[in-house]
């Protein structure tokens, strides 16, 4: 069977700078990646040398069993693409930017254009400008422009950035049935608990792929182990114990510290340094490892 | 107060300075223009290509041929044949005129009867058509002055007997009547409007378009110094292209500056406040830097067209003239052209300069009421 | 005795027949970090402009440290510091040149500035990039950049809208940790909006708008309690079942995937019957349980329920 996605030592240079370094990765069809990484890490680079539109300095890939360079063309033809700014025409309707990406791919059927329409719940919109479209519904309307021409693989560039966190739940309804479909989907994003969603889980660097797995894998490989530690005053504590040699790493998470230890060594001895320093702890309980924690640990 | 006016200004320059391509083509534009507009726009005719047709061949005709020669309005392009070569020749705009002398010609001179000369015109454009018919006629006619009084003379009569009107033109201003001199005033005017509307509306729209209008309406700046400080700096570039043409149409062109500088720079000042105030009315309109483009493209086409620019007021129907009170670049044309041409002073302009008060203080009212240091 | 930096009281504000706020009333008191939530278009953005006077009111009046923003609105803006959702600096300039422009415009003189300067690039960790070009910088440091511009003139309010979106969370954390050190060590009082339930649990107090009013208001923990008792944590496979196992049981009210567990919200009291039934339920489908428990509510969870009510 051929893989949704090959790619092998896939490098891309802007000048002396190395966006993409040297990456090898297989995603088997119908699965959905999840893609992490700090801004400017070569996430969109990656899915634009993914999707023909930059040819890489070094290395080669296909896409569906064509290879991007080459055979681009193909590549786009069976390929959708939803970035980051919404790539919508504000002064058209929803029906009528549906209708032109559509012709844009060459679907002239108007019965697909209401059948994407009506399985994204676009329809009670259909006649209003994209313009006076909310976040939620013009997010919505750009993957239906990705989706029009039947895909079967999906990139999805930060899709949910700035929307709430009904509507990201409602758009991840979405990917899971198209993915359902047989779909393959990339997806970059910086939410974490929508890393969680997907099946596989790449994580980059400064141009390489640290790490590309299943999410329990990833978070099973974390050393050492989570706590969450209620303390007060919160950023003084966190401060206080960020170079602890028993700390292996803390963060901020919503009230509370989120400690990873060192391996082998027990909370105790953080809680007690704290404690000395007549900082308030009040629990500390173990946590699950998040893909959050496997993020934050490999950067 | 006064040194955040500076800073906004200074900020301004340095954004105008960090895009060199758009700073060269706001000094390279207005030479450009000059230099199309002084070669290529010129309403002076010369050199029409003149195809001739001499069916007489007599000493007498070849006169007649050298009179036309004469002059610079024609060039004798062809000499042909056939009737049929000439309108071949004026059918693929090789030759715009044609004379034709018949074969007769010289004969009826000679007898003292009046001989018969065609003069074929290409008629398609009017402005050639109309010069080489008015020389024709003029070459002609003193052509035959020249015969009536070549044979006066020869029965014995004087020469100042022959012409008992002689009218001796004299053309004040512009003696040479050259088109240039007429259109650097133009030129500064339009120049001066087009830069300062284009520049100050976009330069405002800009910070709308890239939300950097927010962060300023946030700090204390009062809104007429957010409009001081964005207008300054288009003001002194607008000025230094004025000098630039001033100092290229006497170079170039050699037009006299017969008036007062000072006079024209001061006016100048005033034009600006106008067109300064239009540019700042787009911006409260524009939401984007391609609206506010094209809306002052919008007003600069009946200001070029209904000001005098081009075509002489005088000659439009009435109530294309009425509008063209409307138009503040028809009085400062007036008054560039009174001092730069006529060296005229205050004493022969203050309607028009009253005029452009009124203008400047209408349009900057209404810009500073409609613009607002808010976002709705 | 705190004092109240930011008294809104009654605001209205509509965009032509939209109605964008309706009645809102809010304070935020010295040291508060105040995080506003709402779905996409409550009036979160609007409220904000109208606080920093980018916007003006219809109706209703908003006082910033005493001073009333329609009145007295340049005095008011003295006060405060405003971070709007694009970062408005200025690309074609410097890092510096950005700071010392909004420095002047605020009307610092230099020598107090040019201190200024240096402490702000330090703390937000700029001071290598001074002459680097804005538009050249990342997406993090635009935005670090953005902060140290609103803190140029020492506001005691810093009004930011949704400063983290679209950012990595590393860089999510750097630019907490900043707002949290200013609030501590600046005395600063902070009024923001954000997506991230997360950052919203991070504030003193959260105030929820939908549809334009504020509908409900209270620190993280008494949001939260709203729901206590009523979330059940379900972890197991296959999560197709378990969803549709959940969905089906008429004491569930809703379901949530949350990472790699549901969320299952239950009716008033029910919790141990539910579990009782569903980890009943699902053994007898073949799928596996390895976690049903009841578990404090998250303010995600909140955020759904009032989002729906």
């Amino acid at each position: 069977m051929i893989s949704a996605i090959f790619a092998e030592n896939l490098t891309r240079r802007f000048g002396q700078f190395v966006a993409v370094d040297h990456i090898s990765f297989e995603v088997p069809a119908g699965q959905i990646l999840g893609y992490l990484g700090p801004n400017g890490s070569g996430k969109t680079t990656t899915i634009r040398m993914l999707l023909g539109i930059l040819h890489p300095s070094e290395g080669r890939a296909q896409v569906l069993g064509y290879d991007v360079v080459s055979q681009s063309e193909q590549v786009r033809a069976s390929t959708g693409d939803m970035s980051q700014k919404f790539a919508l025409y504000h002064d058209l309707t929803v029906w009528e930017n549906l209708t032109f990406y559509a012709g844009m791919y060459g679907v002239r059927e108007e019965r697909r254009v209401r059948e994407v329409l009506y399985e994204l719940g676009l329809d009670e919109v259909q006649t209003q400008m994209a313009q006076t479209l909310s976040t939620g519904w013009r997010q919505r309307l750009a993957l239906a422009t990705a989706i029009v021409h039947r895909p079967k693989l999906l990139f999805l560039d930060e899709p949910t950035s700035g929307v709430d966190p009904l509507a990201r739940r409602a758009f991840w309804d979405l990917i899971y049935s198209l993915a359902a479909q047989g779909i393959t989907v990339m997806v970059t994003t910086h939410y974490m608990d929508e890393a969680e969603y997907c099946s596989l889980i790449g994580i980059m660097r400064a141009g390489k792929l640290l790490a590309l797995d299943e999410p329990q894998r990833l978070k099973d490989s974390l050393p050492g182990q989570v706590w969450e530690v209620y303390v007060d005053p919160l950023l003084p504590a966190l401060e206080m114990i960020e170079n602890h040699p028993a700390v292996r790493h803390v963060g901020l998470a919503s009230d509370h510290l989120r400690v990873i230890t060192t391996e082998g060594e027990p909370i105790a001895i953080v809680t007690k340094a704290l404690s000395e320093k007549n900082f308030q702890v009040r629990t500390a309980q173990p946590g699950i490892a998040t893909i959050e924690d496997v993020f934050i640990a490999l950067q | 107060m006064i040194n955040r006016l500076i800073s906004l200004i200074r900020k301004e320059f340095i954004q105008i300075v960090r895009d060199p391509r758009a700073l060269a083509i706001t000094f390279l534009m207005p030479v450009m223009m000059l230099i199309l507009l002084g070669y290529a726009a010129t309403n002076d005719v010369r050199n029409i290509a003149l195809a001739v047709l001499d069916q007489d061949q007599s000493p007498a005709s070849r006169a007649l041929i050298a009179a036309y020669r004469a002059a610079d309005y024609f060039q004798l392009a062809y000499v042909v044949s056939s009737e049929e070569e000439m309108r071949q020749l004026i059918d693929n705009n090789s030759a715009r005129a044609g004379l034709i002398i018949p074969p007769d010609y010289s004969e009826q001179v000679n007898s003292g009867r009046s001989a018969q000369v065609a003069f074929v015109l290409d008629g398609s454009d009017p402005t050639v058509a109309n010069t080489a018919l008015s020389a024709a006629i003029l070459i002609g006619q003193s052509q035959s002055t020249r015969i009536v009084t070549q044979r006066l003379e020869r029965l014995g009569m004087s020469r100042a007997a022959l012409s008992p009107i002689d009218v001796r033109t004299q053309v004040w201003y512009n003696p040479g009547m050259v088109s240039a001199y007429y259109m650097i005033p133009a030129l500064i005017g339009q120049i001066l409007q087009f830069l300062t509307t284009l520049l100050t509306a976009t330069s405002i729209v800009r910070e709308r378009e890239r939300g950097t209008i927010e962060q300023l309406i946030v700090t204390p700046l009062r809104p007429w110094e957010l409009v001081l400080g964005k207008l300054a700096p288009y003001v002194i570039i607008s000025f230094i292209d004025m000098l630039e043409v001033l100092i290229a149409g006497t170079i170039l062109f050699r037009v006299p500056i017969n008036g007062s500088l000072i006079l024209l720079l001061t006016m100048s000042a005033l034009f600006l406040v106008t067109t300064l105030g239009i540019g700042l009315l787009i911006s409260t309109v524009a939401n984007t830097q391609q609206e506010a483009m094209l809306t002052t493209m919008l007003t600069l086409l009946p200001s070029i067209f209904l000001s005098g620019f081009f075509f002489p007021l005088a000659a439009m129907p009435v109530w294309l003239r009425a509008i063209s009170y409307l138009i503040p670049l028809r009085y400062f044309l007036i008054i560039a052209r009174g001092i730069i041409l006529k060296g005229v002073g205050i004493a022969s302009l203050w309607s028009e300069i009253v005029a452009l008060i009124i203008f400047a203080v209408l349009v900057m009212s209404a810009a500073a009421s409609r613009f607002r240091k808010s976002l709705d | 005795m705190t004092e109240t930096l930011i008294r809104v009281s009654g605001i209205t504000k509509n965009f032509g027949v939209v109605r964008a706020l309706a009645g809102v009333s809010l304070w935020v008191k010295e040291g508060e970090i105040y995080g506003l939530v709402g779905p996409d278009g409550a009036g979160k953005t609007t409220l904000i402009r109208l606080i920093c006077g980018a916007l003006r009111l219809q109706a209703g009046r908003i006082s910033l440290c005493g001073f009333d923003v329609a009145d007295e609105t340049e005095r008011a803006r003295e006060q405060i510091g405003y971070l709007a959702q694009r970062s408005a600096v200025y690309e074609d300039l410097t890092v510096l040149e950005n700071l010392k422009f909004f420095a002047e415009v605020r009307g610092l003189p230099k020598e107090e500035w040019a201190e200024r300067c240096r402490w702000l690039l330090e703390f937000v960790g700029l001071a290598e990039f001074t002459g680097r070009r804005a538009g050249q910088l990342s997406g993090g440091m635009k935005q670090k950049l953005a902060l140290a511009v609103a803190l140029i003139h020492r506001p005691r309010v810093l009004l930011l809208d949704e400063p983290t979106t679209g950012v990595d969370p590393l860089t999510r954390l750097d630019f907490w940790r900043l707002i949290i050190r200013l609030v501590r060590g600046e005395k600063l009082t902070v009024l923001l909006s954000t997506p991230y339930m997360d950052e919203a649990a991070r504030c003193t107090r959260v105030g929820f708008l939908h549809k334009g009013h504020l509908i409900c208001e209270g620190t993280p923990r008494e949001l939260r309690s709203r729901l206590a008792g009523r979330i059940l944590e379900l972890i197991g496979e296959p999560a197709s079942l378990l969803i549709d196992l959940s969905r089906a049981d008429r004491q569930v009210e809703d379901v949530q995937r949350f990472g790699n567990s549901l969320h299952l919200r239950v009716q008033e009291g029910q919790a141990e019957m539910v579990i009782r039934r569903l980890n009943e339920a699902i053994r007898k489908a073949g799928g596996r349980v390895h976690r049903l428990q009841l578990v404090e509510p998250l303010l995600e969870d909140v955020f759904i329920v009032l989002s729906e009510g």
